[in-house]
């Protein structure tokens, strides 16, 4: 709208959310003392305000003297967190793989955190070294490598320890597999899975080649003790990968795959192939608020307009109906329900067109997260090889206390 | 690794080796919730150095203690976290086992009625016969 000069009065647009904020305030319902934030700055505090374009108010106010204008502490004692702090398990899979909880009470920052940790720094086993003695097959020799080191492993890997540059690879370091498959001529294409690679407890089969042929033959690995002594974990149970019917490769006929994997410790942030889960994510829990009463025809156009079906219809009685919030947890911000005009239809500079009226608040609640976490691990959920995701968070936070001491071990 | 200045301790930037966001931004968060802290924050020089560094400013405590305090404090708060996650878990387990426990009950007695009906129809039949 344009100001004309030297008349000094400029038309604000009203939106109408403000006016129906507005009609509503009532200054009898304001506390005698106000205490706490004003209702619109705790809105920006702990909500992202998901608008048609883009959200605002994405970045928690950290910083704990923000609000002492108005005489308001923002800071997180720990006895208050202690008390707030909440975690809900939604829902744990047969298996126990699969994992969902809710974290209620907790800064995005420090959730954060165990994400970080939890996908990058807990260790797990990998093949590292393919030591490839004959493949005749059409999958080169450093493809055939790399979905070997892909392949994920059954076994606790609190129990063995980092093998560096330096280090022999010995029983407590490495986990050593044999792959022998052959496709005769004659046969039909043969697919090679996981469940054909053969743990080999007492080392390495295969001979290091030296110079001096009177010297005892030495393998790829010196191992003292077979692994089948040394870990009584593993005494009847054979380490397997986790899932016996991965496709490592195919051969054709007269095709013929010979190698030796060695696996190793390690963690997802050197390699993707140490990851610990195969799916883990969180959001921020939606909170779907309707702003004004969408009733009869329109209820039928907001309930079809989203597609996770977030909204549901009320009846009122007299053939009247409402639309309520049914299950703001499945919102996925599509906005589907935001870009539709409703309302009457009134001539805006002449032009007829339906007036945009804002029905539904989207919004982000900042301190309560929704985690679902999948891990990958053995299928025997019995042995020491399954690490479910629950044991997971624990050794995550774990790590992350151990950094926490060391941060401060080196301050003092 | 912390320079600062030797007159006035209040204020420090440190370095931490071997560090990435993992750690730094829990820190920066703690660090913001203490009063006494007027400025903190981190910054990571080059993504393939790891090594962050992180910077201080109090109210007149010396940096190092009030790191130190945030440190511990983070420290505190995971072990609760833990804690409370393990608790949850293992309460959602009991009531998983009990609700499915039930759930067996109920199927063995609808089995049993079942059972019950089909014999006194087969007693029906014999009468019949």
């Amino acid at each position: 709208m344009a100001t004309k000069e030297g008349e000094g009065e400029v038309k604000k647009i009203v939106t109408e959310e403000e006016k129906t904020f507005a009609k509503n305030f009532n200054i009898m319902d304001l506390a005698d003392i106000p205490t706490g934030l004003p209702p619109h700055l705790q809105l920006q505090r702990t909500r992202v305000l998901c608008k048609n374009d883009a959200p605002i108010h994405t970045a928690s106010v950290v910083y704990s003297g923000a609000y002492n204008g108005v005489g308001v502490d923002n800071s997180v004692k720990l006895e208050n967190f202690s008390e707030n702090f909440k975690v809900d398990v939604i829902e744990i899979s047969n298996d126990g793989m699969e994992l969902t909880f809710d974290m209620i009470g907790i800064d995005a920052a420090s959730y954060n955190v165990f994400f970080f940790v939890f996908t990058m720094q807990l260790p797990t086993m990998a093949f590292e070294k393919v030591f490839i003695a004959n493949n005749t097959s059409i999958v080169q020799d450093e493809v055939l490598a790399q979905r070997m080191g892909l392949v994920p492993i059954a076994a606790d890997p609190k129990l063995f320890e980092y093998l560096s540059e330096n280090d022999q690879p010995n029983e407590k370091n490495t986990i050593v597999f044999k792959l022998h498959a052959k496709c005769a001529k004659g046969e039909g294409r043969k697919k090679v899975l996981t469940k054909e690679l053969i743990w080999l407890p007492k080392g390495s089969e295969l001979v290091k080649e030296s110079g001096d042929p009177n010297s005892k033959p030495k393998t790829y690995t010196s191992v003292s003790r077979s692994q089948e002594e040394s870990f009584p974990e593993f005494t009847d149970n054979p380490i397997t990968p986790s899932y016996p019917d991965i496709l490592i490769a195919k051969l054709g006929p007269g095709h013929e795959i010979e190698l030796e994997a060695h696996a190793v410790k390690g963690i997802g942030k050197t390699h993707a192939k140490w990851l610990p889960v195969a799916t883990a994510w969180y959001r921020m829990l939606p909170e779907v608020i309707l702003l004004r009463e969408v009733e009869d025809e329109d209820t039928e156009r907001l309930v079809e307009a989203c597609p996770e079906k977030v909204f549901d219809i009320e009846d009122m009685g007299n053939g009247r109906k409402r639309a309520t919030v049914a299950w703001p947890r499945n919102c996925t911000l599509c906005r589907q329900c935001v870009r539709e005009n409703y309302g009457e239809e009134v001539k805006i500079e002449g032009i007829q067109r339906e007036k945009w009226i804002e029905n539904v608040a989207l919004r982000r609640v900042k301190n309560h997260f929704i985690f679902l976490l999948f891990a990958f691990l053995s299928v025997k959920i019995e042995s020491t090889g399954s690490l479910p995701p629950d044991v997971l968070f624990t050794e995550a936070v774990k790590i992350l206390e151990d950094k926490c001491e060391r941060v401060i071990a080196n301050l003092s | 690794m912390e320079h600062g200045s030797f007159t006035n301790d209040s204020f420090a930037s440190f370095t931490l080796a071997e560090e990435d966001h993992t750690l730094a931004n829990a820190v920066r968060f703690m660090l913001n919730q203490d009063p006494r802290v007027t400025f903190a924050g981190y910054s990571i020089p080059h993504p393939s150095l790891e090594c962050v560094n992180v910077r201080v400013q109090t109210t007149g405590d010396p940096a190092r203690e009030v790191l130190k305090d945030a440190c511990q404090e983070l420290m505190l708060m995971n072990r609760h976290v833990r804690s409370v996650f393990d608790k949850a878990v293992s309460e959602f387990k009991v009531e998983q086992a009990r609700l499915a426990a039930e759930e067996e009950k109920n199927r063995k007695a609808e089995e049993e009625e079942l059972k019950k009906q089909r014999d006194l129809l087969a007693s029906m039949d014999i009468e019949s016969d």
